[in-house]
């Protein structure tokens, strides 16, 4: 059984690609067959992010027209041989994707055992976003403690429930999970940043993880390594605990609380 | 006044409090038109159409909202008349 993941947010910048090349990493770490498919065609990233940019020959919109067959744009990762990286076109303009090409692409990966396809969403809510989430099961909706974020998020759930595939077929809807990324709790404390809470008032998601703001995440996109395979990194771990969350470990939510640094301890922080 | 006291007052009128606030509105506004039939927005369109060859209105002299509960759903369409026509 394939599992098709997307992760989208509606707003820009937020930590999509980020995440999508984290947990796809985290996936085939732990032994399952991923692919990670780019849906952003004309500002492709996540070959970057993954750090497979020099070998990008074929990409998406090859596979669609038959320009290419899957497996042959289909990269592996270097770093573990259970993923695969699905480039998106730079040159062709958006709407070069169809419902029917990126259908064919995944029942086409379910049959090659891929268990877990994870769909990196472009910003917005356009042709681009629309058929990374159409043929999705669960949706990682990627969101930032900050106003416009979690706007954008709440307009996404809308659609989600009823543009995809599932609703349009009366199927049981999309499971959809919050991930809350660029968090800062030193902020959260003296009231600058949304709170974990908060936002979950808002957008009443199930929190699937809270990933810190964090140096690591820029250093690892520097060298085109996913930020989960930087272990020592507080990104790295909020990442890997999604992967095992998500695969159903029961690991208890880290970073919502500061470090409990000098200062930490000599205010008690409560 | 402890210090802890000072950081609960602060945390009443901080700007994540107001950011809040304002999500909650507007996110439960936004919400009702969640469900709003898609024809609509052409619905209006075509309304103005059929008045202005009555009366003179301008664009912004209609608007239409459509409204759900358990029971019903109501379409309520809205007139202004200019000034003058009385
Ligand atoms: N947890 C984080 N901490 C610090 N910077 C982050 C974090 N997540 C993402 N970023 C940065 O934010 C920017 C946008 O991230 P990206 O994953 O490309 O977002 P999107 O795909 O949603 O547009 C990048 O510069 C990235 O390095
Ligand atoms: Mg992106």
């Amino acid at each position: 059984m394939t599992r098709i993941i997307v992760v989208t947010s509606g707003k820009g910048g937020v930590g999509k690609t980020t995440t999508s090349a984290a947990i796809a990493m985290g996936f085939a770490q732990k032994g399952h067959k991923t692919a990670v498919i780019d849906f952003d065609v004309g500002l492709r990233n996540l070959d970057l992010i993954m750090g497979c940019e020099r070998r990008v020959v074929y990409d998406i919109v090859n596979v669609i027209f038959g320009e290419a067959t899957l497996n042959q744009a289909l990269i592996r990762d270097k770093h573990c041989e259970q993923l695969y990286i699905l480039p998106a076109s730079q040159t062709r303009d958006k709407d070069a994707l169809s419902q029917e090409g990126v259908g064919q692409i995944l029942e086409e990966l379910a049959a090659k055992d891929f268990e877990y396809v994870v769909c990196d969403s472009p910003a917005g809510i356009e042709k681009g976003a629309h058929l990374a989430m159409y043929f999705a099961d669960d949706a990682f909706v990627v969101t930032n403690p900050e106003v416009a974020s979690v706007r954008d998020s709440d307009r996404m759930l809308g659609i989600l429930s009823s543009k995809s595939r599932r609703a349009e077929q009366g199927l049981e809807p999309i499971k959809e999970y919050l991930l809350l990324t660029r968090y800062s709790p030193e902020r959260v404390r003296i009231g600058e940043m949304l709170s974990v809470a908060d936002v979950q008032d808002i957008l009443s998601l199930h929190l699937l993880g809270v990933i810190p703001e964090s140096k690591s995440v820029l250093t690892a996109s520097n060298s085109g390594m996913p930020v989960i395979l930087d272990e020592k990194s507080d990104a790295g771990q909020a990442y890997a605990d999604i992967v095992a969350r998500y695969l159903g470990e029961d690991i208890p939510h880290r970073f919502i609380e500061e470090k409990k640094g000098i200062f930490g301890k000599f205010f008690g922080s409560k | 006044m402890s210090l802890l006291d000072y950081f609960k007052i602060t945390k009443a009128n901080s700007t994540a409090t107001i950011a809040k606030e304002r999500l909650q509105i507007l996110v439960a506004h936004e919400r009702s038109f969640k469900n709003q039939p898609s024809y609509l927005p052409q619905l209006q369109k075509e309304l103005l159409q059929v008045i202005q060859k009555y009366v003179n209105v301008e664009q912004d002299a209609i608007s239409v909202n459509f409204e759900q509960d358990e029971h019903q759903e109501t379409l309520e369409v809205n007139i202004v008349l200019p000034e003058k026509s009385r």
